[in-house]
């Protein structure tokens, strides 16, 4: 073989192109590529159509259900989605993801699932008080409850038992860490730790969905190697692992994100580090494989 | 699109810019209003509040 390598083909999958990724196709077109934009929206594939005409598909849907449904869809088509449907799925679910973390070694807080509303009321019992409440699935610390008692406890239990769906009903719990007034996010890129912040919050829960506010975090050697870790566990070569540090300094994963949102985190890192252009990079490496 | 094109909000018709041609499926806020703007058509561009979020929206 000789020549120049043929270009990548690079398909970005979103229903929403905001500003992370915008970033993220600013830096392909600064390697002199462009990129095929797959609308969830109007995304379909039959069985046994065509083989995926793209050597790497970013995955960047803001639908859960849609990322990981558009993943198993194209990775059936003989793509590689970045992250691979698997990874999302467990990304997307808090009790997968901590088996994931709990199998890899990555240290996370103590946690139980309970299968009813009373169930969950024995497990924040021998857990003990306080605890947090989440859904298995969701974003941005909704509908993410601190317990401080039992009485809470009870209350938040009933309104679980009133969701909807079954798995609405599935609860969640983790002993809460009694952490400074910050977390902190790293972003993990082709298994590099790339940049850290601070995220600092009035509000118990830290999320900048929720307003934090963010601030450069030093990316030490054991922030590095166990976001590293984490986003190893989960199988997510794109991750934002979010992990809380308790009184003595000791660090936990509290969960990994399959679609990292990196504002706040470019924010914070300033020049130091231009993370669009590292999962670009990452991009390309992979579509090269 | 030339940068300069004027856009209006539909929500609170303030005008809209962009710095550089928008994509379809752009994402932007109203300045004025703060609504978020979905730009669902480039040739001519147009502008639509952009969808709710839903339950399982996220990252």
């Amino acid at each position: 073989m000789s020549g120049a390598s043929p270009r990548p083909r690079i398909a970005l999958l979103a229903s929403r192109i905001g500003f992370e990724e915008k970033r993220i196709l600013e830096a392909l077109a600064r390697h002199g590529l462009s990129c095929t934009h797959l609308d969830t929206r109007s995304l379909h594939r039959e069985l046994d159509a065509a083989p995926a005409p793209w050597d790497a598909v970013l995955n960047r849907e803001i639908s859960a259900t849609r990322a990981l449904y558009s993943a198993l869809a194209l990775e059936a088509a003989g793509a590689r989605v970045l992250n691979s449907a698997a990874a999302t799925e467990t990304c997307g679910d808090k009790w997968r993801t901590s088996v994931a973390l709990s199998r890899a070694g990555v240290p996370t807080p103590r946690t139980a699932l309970a299968l009813t509303p009373e169930a969950a009321e024995a497990a924040a019992e021998e857990m003990g008080y306080p605890v947090v409440l989440k859904p298995l699935t969701g974003s941005w610390g909704r509908r993410v409850a601190l317990l401080r008692d039992r009485d809470t406890a009870r209350s938040l239990f009933e309104y679980c038992e009133a969701m909807p769906s079954p798995a609405g009903r599935l609860v969640y719990l983790q002993a809460y860490v009694d952490k400074p007034d910050r977390d902190i996010r790293v972003a993990v890129i082709g298994g590099r730790a790339v940049a850290a912040v601070y995220r600092r919050s009035a509000d118990w829960r830290t999320n900048v969905a929720r307003g934090a506010t963010t601030e450069p975090c030093p990316l030490t050697d054991d922030l590095a190697k166990l976001a590293v870790a984490a986003a190893d566990g989960v199988g997510a070569g794109i991750a934002g692992v979010d992990l809380v540090e308790d009184a003595r300094g000791g660090l936990y994963v509290i969960e990994v994100n399959h679609r990292v949102e990196f504002a706040g985190l470019q924010a914070a890192a300033g020049d130091r580090v231009d993370i669009g252009a590292a999962i670009a990079g990452h991009l390309i490496e992979e579509a090269a494989r | 699109m030339p940068a300069t094109d004027v856009l209006v909000c539909p929500s609170c018709e303030a005008e809209v810019a962009f710095a550089a041609p928008p994509m379809l499926a752009e994402i932007t806020e109203c300045a004025e209003c703060r609504t978020e703007l979905e730009v669902v058509a480039t040739d001519p561009v147009l502008l639509a509040l952009a969808p709710e979020v839903e339950e399982d929206w996220g990252e």
